[in-house]
């Protein structure tokens, strides 16, 4: 098991490379949805490539760290890292919402392989995260549990019925991303349903909470050696700041990106940006 | 009535009749649209440009909707809960039962991405269970217009009858079958054609396909009667007991073959202990990412076999 074996500027790289891959699944697709990849794609980036203990060769090895993507419809980011990873070959990439292909318009765990549990439907992701770190706990087994969610999908309750119950189960082997782009579909998020304070609310629940920049390379990363071995019975919880479409940018904090594919102009653009490299 | 046929090639999706319709509906004050963060693909847009103070959006929180909706419905407001048709009848389908039909409030469900429509999407997000399940709730009401001009009507008359109701739209285009001026009325079947050797019966989207179908039967002799049954609750009774008359009966629905339209008319038949059903639709399984006609096609949904199954019967 290699982890940890691709240095920093590498790692930024990489997260350029699922991007592009992203972009171009999407573009090929003409349908899924770039902005929320987009926001996601340094720290899941580090999960796969740095953090995740996890076998392409045994996608299903018992000991495997998991994650759920609990806002399934950014699933072209999720997609690029399996395909870079070696999950599934590079070129499925050119399938996405294709008949048989294994990258559905949603993740689906019976058709491809790295993907712990299908998701799509917001605000249930968090609660399948919460049963798989507790199931690790009762085989005493030393893997954890990432899972990822969007700010807008912070506004379903069930959210906050997954989050009591990996308090009260002392979860600290589940790590919880929220990828805080500031948009949903309908608009910002403070105009169509304020969230409050994120990074409060988790932590009155009872989770260890950080708020950085997810687009940092460097914060991300610092992040997770705060919480890698922090086994004090607490749930973890890291409020990402990020922009939607981030790295291309006519995308950037644009509502219209949600679920949006390029034509070939905007396409070829994009990806000329992205060879550019981000601006943190 | 005679069958229509599909020359004018004119496609829409009925989410945009909807859209059209609630945006005349609003002149009503006390007509509002509760969205759940997808009013721009649920195309309620236009209504909450022109009547922003009847809008509510609740963010991404639809069992919040369907509650708050009920909250509305018992302040005299008639609340159109606004969302995709999976997560309207299913991620909502308690609050719906206890706040909403329970207490017979006059509250709407208006659903778009109905059936195998979000297609691409894949099988997270395409609703083949929805109406099936909210028919077995007492007091709702289930309805799928057939086209545009046949959903506007029937998202009139939802508004101007009290009570709960059910309306479910395709996300994609389909063809335009009415004229603009048909009238149509909850809980009554259309006939499209009337005929003695088989009945076609056919609701929402798939009625264009049945309209080809029982084309192609009449040209090899077979006289056809056609339905759109709009309304799977209450279900024409009547038309029913025409077509078991005729004693043989295919059923076709872009929704399980469990509990939805086929299942509807099949328990009259077997009442009345006469007559044959086969059903067209979805073979009771989940669905992929595809493209809509692949996906139709998959489950036995399409011309071809519409004719099959009648002729397997005659
Ligand atoms: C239960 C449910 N309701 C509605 C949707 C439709 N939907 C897909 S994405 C989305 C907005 C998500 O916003 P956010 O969580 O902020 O994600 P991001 O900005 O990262 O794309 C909505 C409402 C859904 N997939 N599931
Ligand atoms: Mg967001």
């Amino acid at each position: 098991m290699e982890v940890g074996s691709l240095t920093l500027e590498e790692l930024k790289k990489k997260a350029i490379d699922l991007r592009e891959s992203a972009v171009t699944m999407v573009y090929k697709a003409q349908s899924g949805h770039p902005g929320g990849s987009l926001s996601a794609a340094d720290f899941v980036t580090a999960l796969y490539f740095n953090e995740m203990n996890i076998d392409p060769e045994n996608p299903d090895w018992e000991d495997r760290d998991r994650f759920v993507l609990s806002k399934g419809h950014v699933a072209p980011i999720q997609y690029a890292a399996l395909a870079h990873k070696g999950f599934v070959p590079l070129e499925t990439i050119n399938t996405l919402r294709e008949y048989k292909s294994p990258f559905q318009g949603h993740p689906d765990s019976k058709k491809c392989p790295g993907i712990d549990i299908s998701t799509g439907s917001l605000g249930q992701g968090l609660s399948c995260a919460v049963g798989m770190a507790l199931g690790g706990k009762l085989d005493e087994k030393s893997y954890r549990v990432f899972a990822v969610l969007g700010d807008g999908e912070c506004q379903e309750g069930q959210i906050w019925e997954a989050a009591q119950s990996a308090v009260k189960y002392e979860l600290d082997n589940l790590v919880v991303f929220v990828d805080d782009n500031g948009l949903q579909i309908d608009g910002p998020t403070e105009e169509i349903m304020p969230n409050g304070d994120l990074e409060k609310k988790f932590e009155v629940f009872g989770f260890e909470t950080n708020r950085i920049n997810g687009h940092s390379m460097e914060e991300v990363l610092e992040a997770l050696d705060q919480v890698r071995d922090a086994k004090n019975g607490k749930p973890k919880c890291i409020i990402c700041n990020t922009v939607k479409g981030k790295g291309v940018s006519f995308m950037e904090n644009v509502v219209g990106w949600h679920g949006k594919a390029p034509n070939e102009e905007q396409y070829e653009l994009a990806m000329e940006e992205l060879a550019r490299g981000l601006n943190v | 009535m005679t069958v229509m046929n599909l020359k004018s090639n004119e496609k829409k999706a009925t989410r945009e009749a909807f859209g059209d319709e609630i945006a005349e509906l609003g002149k009503n004050k006390n007509i509002l649209v509760v969205d759940a963060d997808i009013g721009g693909s649920c195309k309620t847009t236009k209504f909450m440009n022109a009547f922003p103070k009847q809008h509510v959006n609740v963010g991404i929180a639809e069992q919040n909707a369907a509650g708050l909706a009920a909250g509305l419905a018992t302040t005299g407001k008639i609340p159109f809960v606004s969302t995709y048709a999976v997560f309207g009848s299913l991620r909502m389908a308690e609050q719906i039962r206890q706040e909403v039909c329970y207490p017979n409030l006059n509250v709407k469900i208006a659903c778009s991405h109905g059936g195998l429509t979000p297609a691409n999407d894949g099988g997270s997000h395409q609703a083949i269970e929805d109406m099936g399940v909210l028919r077995t709730f007492p007091n709702m009401k289930v309805i799928m217009g057939a086209d545009y001009h046949s959903t506007r009507k029937l998202v009139k008359q939802a508004a101007e009858i009290y009570g709960p109701v059910f309306l479910r739209f395709t996300r994609d285009t389909i063809p335009i079958i009415y004229d603009e001026n048909e009238e149509f009325e909850i809980g009554k079947a259309k006939q499209l054609k009337d005929g003695k050797d088989i009945a076609l019966i056919a609701n929402g989207d798939t009625v264009h396909l049945a309209i080809q179908a029982a084309e192609i039967l009449e040209n090899k002799g077979i006289s056809v009667k056609l339905l759109d049954m709009h309304t799977i609750k209450p279900i024409d009774r009547e038309a029913i007991l025409e077509c078991i008359e005729i004693g043989k009966i295919v059923t076709v629905e872009d929704h399980n073959i469990i509990n939805g339209l086929g299942s509807a008319v099949s328990e009259i038949v077997a009442e009345q202990g006469e007559g044959i059903v086969r059903r067209v639709g979805v073979q009771d399984q989940f669905g992929e990412s595809a493209p809509y006609e692949k996906l139709l096609e998959i489950n036995g949904i399409t011309v071809e076999n519409i004719v099959n199954k009648a002729e397997e019967i005659l």
